[in-house]
Formats: C-alpha cells, structure tokens, sequence
C-alpha cells in the first residue's frame, strides 16, 4: 500500500475513535469505503487542511462534531425504491400479517421517511393498516423530524409515481399528499399508526415483538460485526414467524443469523423467521449485549 | 561515474515507475458508448485471465440485472453482479448494480452505497475509481470507455496520484469523445488507446502478474 493510503487510513481510524470516546457516537464498525468517501468529503466542505486536523477541532468543538456526526448519517432514499419489493410484501407479506389480530412492523433507520410511508400505503391499499404499528426508528434526530413531518419535494413524488404503480399501486398515487407550491404533505390518515423514534443500531437494543422487520439499505453502510449485531437485534426482535425485509443488494448468507430464516422471495431479500427456539444462541446474544 | 543530483522533491518519472509486476485488479467505467467498448474488451480476454474486473456502466436505475446478463454473454469469464460485502476474487467480473455506488473496500471486499447520486450517476465511474485508488494504489489498472458525462476524469486522477495506470479509449475512436477527454484533460491518463488494443493491453500487463 502507499504510503499516503496508509497515513490516511491510520487518521481516519484516530478521527472515529475521537468522536467515539469523547461523544460516545460509535462509526468505527461503518463500512470503511463509504465512511472515508464521506470523511473526504466532508474535509473540503469543513475548510480543514487534513484529516488530522479534523481531530482536534472534532475533540474541541461540539458544533463541529454534530456537523460531521449528521454528515455521516445522511440517508438517502425515495417513494416505493425498489417497487418488486413493495408488489413482493403486498403478495407475499401481508397475507400472512392478515391472520394476525394485531400486528407491529420495525422500520430501522427509515431516514426522511419516504419508505415508511411507501409501506403504509401498501397496508392501506390491502386493508391492513387498521391492525398495524409502524415504529420508524433512526439515530439522525434530524432525518426523524423531516419523516415526522411527511413533507417532500413535489418533484421527488411525481417521480415516484411510476415506481408506485409498479409496486402493484391500486389508487392514484396523488391521492395520497397534498401540493403546495414545490413541497407537498403526506396525508394525515397515513401517520395515524405510525411511532417515531430515536434509536441507533450500533449501540441500542431490542426494540418490542415485532412481526415484520423492515431494514433496507442500512447494512450496507456496516461493517460485518455491525452488521450482525443489527442482525442479531431484529432476529431476536421478530417472533418466530415474523418477516425481515432488507435491501436488494443485502444478503443474509454469510452472515451470523443466515441458519435462522427461510427465503420468502430472493430477488425481494424478504426473509421469515423459522428455525425452533434455540436457548444456545438467544444467550450469546444476551452476553454479548451485556458486555 | 556521473553523480546524478535531482532537486529536492523532484524525481524524474523513468524512476517513479515500479515494475509492474503485481496489478491486482481492473477498474473499467463507460456511459453512452461504453457497452461497445466493453463487448470489444471483454472479446479479447481469455478465460484464465487472472484479475477480477470490476465495471461500472451508467444504467437505468431500473435496469433489474440486464446489464450483468449481457456482459455474462460477452465474456468468457464468470460475471457477478455483486451483493454488498462480496469479496472480490480473480478472473471474476462485477457489473456495479443499477442505483447504487460500487467501492472497493481495503479489505478486498465490494461496498455498496445509495449515497447521492455523484455527477449525475449511480453506480458513478469516480466513485469506483476513487475507492481502488485508495484500496489498491499502485496495483490497479483503470480503464474510461467512451461517454457523454465527465464521470471519471477524477477518478482517473486519483488512481494515477496513486501510482496506477490508467488507460482511455481513444476519443476519436469513441461514440462519445466527451468522457475519455475530459479525463484526458485532467491529467488523469497515462496511455491513450483504441478499443482493438485496450483488450491485448490488459493481458499483456496482468501477464506480469507473478504466477
């Protein structure tokens, strides 16, 4: 390796254990190449000579940390991303949630929201969103607000219609926020059985009983410990039937939890919960937790 | 015997150049054009070819794994269209899945991202390039195909900064002159090349590779 790439890559492993021991935010289980992209990035934008330099404005300065802290928890996403997802749980999920009374979805790190309310239009559109909980999760306080708010682009919407008409879309897809000039609001009924909440995988725990636990695009951004620790958090969330839904691009082979679902629809990545108990690896879990 | 004295910090480029007998991998990005350029490289490459290839090409972002499948049709080698954390192994092609950035990850695995689009494009060619600068240095050969975008032109630098060697397609002999020149331009390109000779090139330098 180059010299340089190695300098480089001994600061950045300084900047994250910075932030990590004077703020308690924990990016050094990220991805690598995606959080040094963003590291660059942010670099050129704060006006610091080098990464070096980052680090003790970072240890010195709040304001600065949470500016880097938002930098690296940008969630970018869209409307029905990926619509074979949505046709895949309208097809493959929902009837399986109908014969629960009651049911409650987690959506981890759902960002500014937009896939939050792409699903709860699908539960709608079936006839499901009555008996459902939604908690929408994120460790961006920020983002959070924005999903809270169900305000878009008009333009970022009007491009999603094709995708929601794809994803098997049984209304007009307008029907479903109100323009106003460029910004646009979700419908109210929408947000009626969503929960908000602030929650970070990297360093939080199990959140409720959950019957379909949706996660797209955010493993990506872990590293392989990371991502098992999220892994093992949503397995041990799900009860036992219960459906994971992840990124298109995220694969359960290989991983820690992979002998513990069954393959609902590959291309989706929708997995279901189906090994019998198992105190063995439950323990592990809790160990690992506590440590 | 002559004592050759050099300035400090100045290095003559006959001594910047290592032997090149260790590439690890080849980067290859193409946009409009860029299919063309492919299919002709892919032709010329034997089926022991030893590095893995990594490709980015502009796609629609609903292009659902059509790109992968054509590539898999035009190269005798196995072809993947990558889940995130894939590890990269040799004599194996990855065609970057529509809508989402391709990084090489120094680990020798393949990350994923669905950061914003950069230069108008997700999978971007400076997004790759950039990331086996970093992971590979030296040992990274990356090649611009023919496009309309100026995707690439800091990605080329970077591997070229970092002691790689970088190849375009000849812009008089690409579809769309713009991406190759503007990369061109920037300083980032080391040979400039036809489509009919990038393929043999490519052999004859993973040929040094120690076997």
């Amino acid at each position: 390796m180059n010299p340089k790439s190695k300098i480089e890559e001994i600061e950045i492993d300084l900047l994250l254990e910075a932030v990590y021991r004077r703020y308690g935010y924990d990016f050094r289980s990220y991805a690598r190449a995606s959080i040094e992209r963003r590291i660059r990035q942010f670099l050129s934008k704060a006006g610091c000579a080098s990464i070096s330099g980052m680090i003790s404005k970072v240890l010195n300065d709040r304001e600065f940390f949470s500016r880097l802290a938002r930098y690296f928890s940008i969630g970018v996403t869209e409307m029905f991303r990926d619509p074979l997802v949505y046709r895949a749980v309208r097809e493959k999920v929902v009837p399986l949630l109908r014969t629960w009374p009651h049911f409650k979805i987690w959506h981890a790190g759902c960002a500014t929201g937009e896939e939050v309310y792409s699903l709860a239009i699908v539960l709608k559109e079936e006839g499901v969103y009555d008996r459902a909980t939604i908690y929408a999760t994120d460790f961006n306080d920020e983002a959070l607000a924005r999903a809270r708010d169900g305000v878009y682009e008009i333009d970022k919407l009007q491009e999603a219609t094709k995708n929601y008409q794809q994803a098997g879309g049984k209304a007009s897809f307008s029907e479903y926020y109100r323009a106003r000039y460029d910004a646009a609001l979700m419908d109210a009924a929408l947000k009626e059985r969503m929960v908000f909440s602030s929650h970070n995988l990297a360093s939080d725990n199990v959140f409720g009983e959950m019957h379909l636990v949706f996660c797209r695009n955010v493993l990506i951004y872990f590293n392989r410990d990371l991502q098992n620790r999220a892994l093992g958090l949503f397995t041990e969330s799900l009860v036992h039937g219960g459906f994971l839904c992840l990124g298109t691009k995220e694969d359960l082979q290989f991983t820690d939890v992979s002998g513990r679902y069954e393959v609902v629809d590959p291309k989706a990545r929708i997995y279901r919960k189906s090994e019998p108990f198992e105190r063995g690896v439950r323990n592990v879990e809790r160990g690992r937790k506590r440590a | 015997m002559d004592q050759v004295e050099y300035e400090k910090g100045e290095i003559p480029s006959s001594e910047l150049r290592v032997p090149r007998s260790d590439f690890r991998a080849v980067v290859i990005g193409g946009s409009a054009g860029g299919v063309e350029g492919l299919t002709a490289i892919f032709a010329a490459l034997p089926s022991d070819f030893e590095l893995p290839v990594l490709v980015v090409q502009h796609l629609h972002p609903s292009d659902d794994g059509a790109f992968a499948r054509h590539l898999a049709r035009i190269t005798r080698l196995p072809v993947v269209e990558p889940c995130d954390k894939e590890r990269i192994e040799r004599g194996r092609v990855y065609a970057a899945p529509a809508n989402y950035h391709m990084l090489v990850d120094r680990n020798g695995t393949i990350s994923l991202s669905v950061d914003e689009k950069v230069n108008w494009s997700r999978p971007s060619i400076d997004v790759l390039f950039e990331s086996a600068a970093i992971a590979w240095g030296e040992a990274v050969i990356a090649v611009l195909l023919s496009g309309a975008s100026a995707d690439g032109a800091k990605g080329m630098r970077s591997v070229r900064e970092a002691g790689g060697l970088t190849i375009a397609q000849d812009p008089d002999d690409a579809g769309y002159p713009f991406m190759p020149q503007s990369a061109i331009d920037a300083g980032g390109v080391g040979e400039i090349l036809g489509l009919k000779e990038i393929g043999q090139r490519l052999i004859e330098l993973a040929g040094m590779c120690n076997r």
